[in-house]
């Protein structure tokens, strides 16, 4: 069943790598306390984990120990784990009936993915599918290297209290508290939603879902959550990991010019975009939305082409700001500079500055 | 001899409207009507009135409907009439049972059973009257994988000759000879100003249509009437015709005295000779020779146009398709079992094929299946009755539909199925230069016209209500859909839920 | 001026403009017409049952389709730029606007002397004991109307448009 829902977004990156408590995205979020319904909150941090910087970074979900086992079998013949330990929580009369929360560090196994013939990304991607459709009772929140989400059934402070993310340092932080139109009840179905190091936070509720799902599962993709942000977070992996396209193409495809503008363009520039158009027109992403896509890259913002949700930036020094409600940026940073709305259609993408090396979190 | 063959229908004249001033008369080419000097009124020869309504609607007075003749048989629900009226022609003919249009038989319908989606709060409806709203579609073979130069903006991969469409809606095969020249031009003209397609069918394309090249389609059938390089190069794409909804598994054939002077010299044939399109390509007999054919016709217009593969929805379509997608073609149109036709014999019509909305699911998906779904652009055909009808095909996953008869009622068809006959008195099924001359290809285009941009802002209020303003957003989108009166297995073959899920 | 042409690869004969222009001239509608149809551009079929039932003698029709239904056109008065018929007039009924153009005959001065009908080069004048001829439905002083004939058409076989002089 799909699950509409209304959301807040909000991020903060330091394009200069420097890293930051979860302290100022847990004060942003919870401003925006009444874009979200208590029925989903979580967080997506990058740089988290730089002693294990080159190894991947599994959140999983346990509901018994059973998958715990299921899990940890299925990953010991596919991975070498150097680490395996719970994730720090702590319950409260808000977040208390939640799932186990484990995390690995780990390596795919030399001979096994020499055996599938397949890149490592690819691989951990296949291994994470695995996981979530035939591991009754587990659910992998996270995946990538450095990096990792944290999220659950609750408004998002809670959740924030929950995983204790002020204790945890990052150059990139994304949140989402949501907003769904009926009861998931279910902590894999909170946001950000994340597939590698890619993370998604997302606001809308797209129209073109289904044509995006058929086009996008055509491409070794499952869409078994029946969520937008997952069919975008697909879209976006497809077009950048596989098409080859920049973060920015790929969000430009997804929000494509209009006809009409592209017949003005100078000829070169439309025989490009009337390409684009044609040969991943089932990419374009349809009805109102504002989404965040965190990755060891930086974070892109984008807005449908009709800038029908809200979705603001701001800047100060080195660090960049993205909210749903400026005030939820002003709360965190009162004398930010360049308050301004992301414009429909046109990605906003804040990279890492070039020397820049956040331990491994560059591919 | 008698007949038990009765007329179909019965000529009612209001005698207190009728003025007797003849338009009836002169107008029936089935000479149905005749003013009678001696009785001083009107008659009507029921038994030559195939119900085209021409002297209904050129009746100055109002004075003349047509009823079903209203001779009953003994109640059966087994033998109809109609199977017993079958019965009786064909004894007393000894031939085939010829019809036209398409299969009117009360299988089910199954965009009937399809109710589209709107927005409600979490979702924005789009209005199309403040919002830009696209109806753009390019139809063409994609490559699976294109290089993009970013920073220069330029792209590296060249893409192969595509078709950019307005609308998706293209007219589909009507051939010279079956239709009129006018009629023929009437959809050419109406094509042009619409920014879509028409098809010339097999019957050649006539040289007063050639200034109409970007906006035609060009048809080699089995019969290979009016085919030449000329032809080829011509059009702006070339369809193979392989099969047709109306009659599958069967050619066709165009009766001599419909091959005048001038169907002829478009056909390539000499005149008054039958024009018979075999039943299959004779240089098709399994799906490789097909790639011969349509690698030939691509070095014959050395790459520069899309080949369409026209195919009748019959039970195994989807493996058909897919064999049709990788022996090459760019466009693989699939054309369901109400599909129209200008002549068919009736068991044939009324007997074979499947409806097209489960033929293009099962295309649709398994072409997905097989990751080559974005490669080839799929056209339904067969029975697109409105506007609703394109955003359920597209929604199932068309590119674009194909619309046949309901082109030919914005040109005045009453749809009394009798094509064959060549006396039709809407002057679009017939060569008779006095009878295609009511067709008035000017008006007639104002029509078509008037008829698809209805259809446009139509779909684009359907559309902008499931918060979608691109056709691109629609192709595929199932969800869009939910079926009523629908059992599991239909469901699942439409790939779409039922309402209230 | 505006005058009526006939198009005859698209005339069908079917003779409609023949029953618009008698009705849109006799007693029982002809009013009718020129009130409303140049806004309606439709003829009440009971106007037309009416002149054709009732009315006798029956009403004449200005226009007149030659041919069959292979070949035919309509033909009714050019009103030429220099009419015969004005000129060979006897009495005076025929005459030329000299702003409009078109002709028209007084039926108050006219003697059915058929000298009209001798004259006219094209045959679009008949004598009811005074002569009849096309007016462009207009008042039948001089000022053009909405004529009926080509509203009438189903074909667009009838146009009426502006030519020279």
């Amino acid at each position: 069943m799909r699950i509409p829902s209304g959301c807040a977004i909000s991020a903060i990156m330091d394009r200069s790598g420097a890293r930051h408590s979860g302290a100022d995205i847990l004060k942003s979020i919870t401003l925006m306390h009444d874009r979200s319904n208590g029925l989903g909150g979580g967080f997506a941090a990058y740089g988290i984990y730089p002693d294990y910087a080159n190894l991947y970074a599994f959140h999983l979900f346990f509901e018994d120990q059973e998958a715990k086992h299921a899990t940890e079998e299925y990953l010991g013949h596919h991975y070498i784990v150097e680490v395996s330990e719970r994730i720090p929580t702590t319950k409260s009369h808000k977040v208390n009936d939640g799932p186990i929360t484990w995390r690995y560090f780990a390596r795919p196994r030399p001979g096994v993915l020499e055996m599938e013939e397949l890149s490592e990304d690819e691989f951990t991607m296949r291994c994470v599918t695995h996981i979530n459709m035939s591991i009754e009772g587990a659910f992998v929140s996270s995946s990538g290297k450095n990096m990792g989400a944290f999220k659950g059934v609750g408004y998002p402070e809670d959740i924030g209290e929950f995983y204790h993310i002020a204790d945890y340092q990052a150059w990139l932080w994304t949140a989402h508290g949501r907003f769904p139109t009926n009861t998931p009840g279910w902590w894999g179905g909170a946001h950000p939603f994340t597939l590698l190091d890619w993370s998604v936070v997302h606001n809308g509720e797209i129209s073109s879902y289904d044509a995006n799902r058929r086009w996008v599962e055509q491409f070794g993709y499952e869409c078994t959550l029946m969520t937008d942000t997952e069919v975008i977070t697909y879209l976006f992996d497809h077009l950048v990991r596989h098409e080859g396209l920049s973060q920015e193409m790929a969000a430009h495809v997804m929000t494509a010019p209009m006809w009409d503008e592209i017949d003005r363009m100078p000829p070169e520039r439309r025989e490009l975009e009337y390409a684009l158009r044609a040969v991943y027109s089932s990419a374009l992403v349809n009805g109102p939305f504002s989404i965040i896509v965190g990755s060891s890259k930086g974070m892109l913002a984008l807005n449908d082409r009709l800038k029908l949700r809200s979705l603001m930036a701001a800047d100060k020094d080195d660090i960049v700001y993205l909210a749903s409600e400026e005030s939820a940026i002003r709360v965190i940073c009162p004398d930010c500079k360049n308050i301004r709305p992301i414009g429909g259609g046109e990605p906003f993408f804040v990279g890492l500055y070039p020397d820049v090396d956040v331990l491994g979190g560059a591919r | 001899m008698i007949s038990s063959v009765l007329p179909n229908f019965k000529v009612v004249r209001d005698k207190d409207r009728c003025i007797q001033c003849g338009v009836c008369e002169r107008q029936c080419s089935n000479n149905v009507h005749h003013k009678d000097d001696v009785l001083g009124v009107i008659t009507a020869e029921d038994s030559r009135c195939v119900c085209c309504q021409r002297c209904v609607v050129m009746c100055p007075t109002n004075a003349l409907h047509i009823e079903r003749y209203p001779q009953v048989n003994r109640a059966n629900a087994n033998w109809t009439h109609d199977l017993v009226q079958g019965v009786y022609r064909e004894a007393e003919t000894g031939g085939v049972l010829l019809t036209s249009m398409g299969n009117p038989e009360p299988y089910p319908v199954y965009w009937d059973h399809l109710l589209l989606n709107a927005s409600q709060v979490t979702n924005p409806s789009i209005d199309p009257l403040r919002e830009p709203m696209e109806t753009r579609v390019i139809l063409g073979r994609k490559p699976a994988h294109i290089e993009v130069n970013e920073r220069e903006g330029k792209l590296i991969t060249k893409l192969p000759p595509q078709l950019v469409l307005d609308f998706p809606i293209m007219f589909g095969a009507m051939s010279y000879g079956a239709i009129s020249l006018n009629a023929q031009k009437t959809l050419a003209m109406a094509a042009r100003e619409l920014g879509t397609m028409f098809n010339t069918g097999e019957g050649g394309l006539h040289r007063d249509l050639e200034e109409y090249a970007d906006n035609a389609i060009v048809q080699v059938a089995s019969g290979r009437f009016g085919v030449d390089a000329h032809y080829l190069n011509t059009a702006r794409m070339i369809e193979i015709k392989i099969g047709q909804g109306a009659k599958p598994g069967i050619g066709g054939h165009l009766p001599g005295e419909k091959v005048t002077e001038d169907v002829s010299r478009t056909r390539m044939i000499p005149e008054g000779t039958d024009a018979i399109s075999p039943a299959p390509h004779h240089d098709i007999y399994s799906i490789e020779d097909l790639r011969q054919l349509i690698t030939s016709l691509k070095e014959a217009t050395r790459y520069t146009k899309p080949i369409s593969v026209k195919i009748a929805a019959v039970h195994n379509i989807a493996a058909i398709a897919s064999g049709v997608a990788r022996a090459g073609a760019d466009v693989i149109v699939v054309d369901g079992f109400r599909g129209g036709t200008g002549a068919a014999p009736l068991r044939i019509r009324d007997n074979v094929g499947i409806p097209i909305e489960l033929a293009l699911a099962s295309v649709d998906q398994r072409l997905r299946d097989e990751s080559i779904r974005s490669e080839v652009s799929v056209i339904a055909a067969g029975s697109i009755r409105s506007s609703a009808d394109v955003v359920r095909a597209i929604a199932l996953g068309a590119d674009a539909v194909y619309i046949g008869t309901a082109a030919l009622l914005a040109m005045g068809c009453h749809l009394c199925k009798s094509c064959s006959a060549g006396t039709c008195n809407w002057g679009i099924a017939t060569t008779r230069t006095d009878l295609s001359k009511r067709l008035n290809p000017e008006i007639q285009t104002e029509h078509v016209v008037n008829l698809i941009h209805a259809w446009g802002h139509e779909i684009e209020e359907m559309i902008g209500g499931m918060g979608i303003n691109s056709i691109d957003s629609l192709r595929g989108n199932r969800l869009m859909l939910r079926g009523v009166g629908l059992n599991e297995k239909e469901l699942s073959i439409l790939g779409v839920k039922h309402a209230g899920e | 001026m505006r005058r009526v042409y006939s198009i005859e690869e698209l005339c069908l004969d079917c003779k409609l403009c023949e029953i618009w222009c008698r009705t849109a001239h006799s007693n029982v509608a002809g009013a009718t017409w020129r009130a409303e149809g140049p806004i309606t551009g439709r003829m009440d079929p009971f106007d037309i049952i009416k002149a054709g039932k009732l009315e006798q003698p029956e009403p004449q029709s200005r226009i007149r389709v030659e041919g069959d239904t292979v070949a035919s056109m309509a033909v009714n008065c050019r009103h030429c730029p220099e009419p015969k018929c004005v000129e060979g007039c006897i009495s005076g009924a025929m005459r030329q606007d000299p702003e409009t153009h078109v002709i028209t005959c007084d039926p108050t001065r006219c003697v059915g002397c058929r000298t009209c009908v001798a004259l006219c080069p094209f045959g679009t004048i008949v004598v009811r004991d005074v002569a009849l001829k096309c007016d462009l439905c207009g008042d039948g002083a001089g000022a053009p109307g909405m004529p009926a004939c080509v509203a009438a058409c189903p074909n667009r076989a009838l146009v009426y448009v502006e030519s020279e002089v």
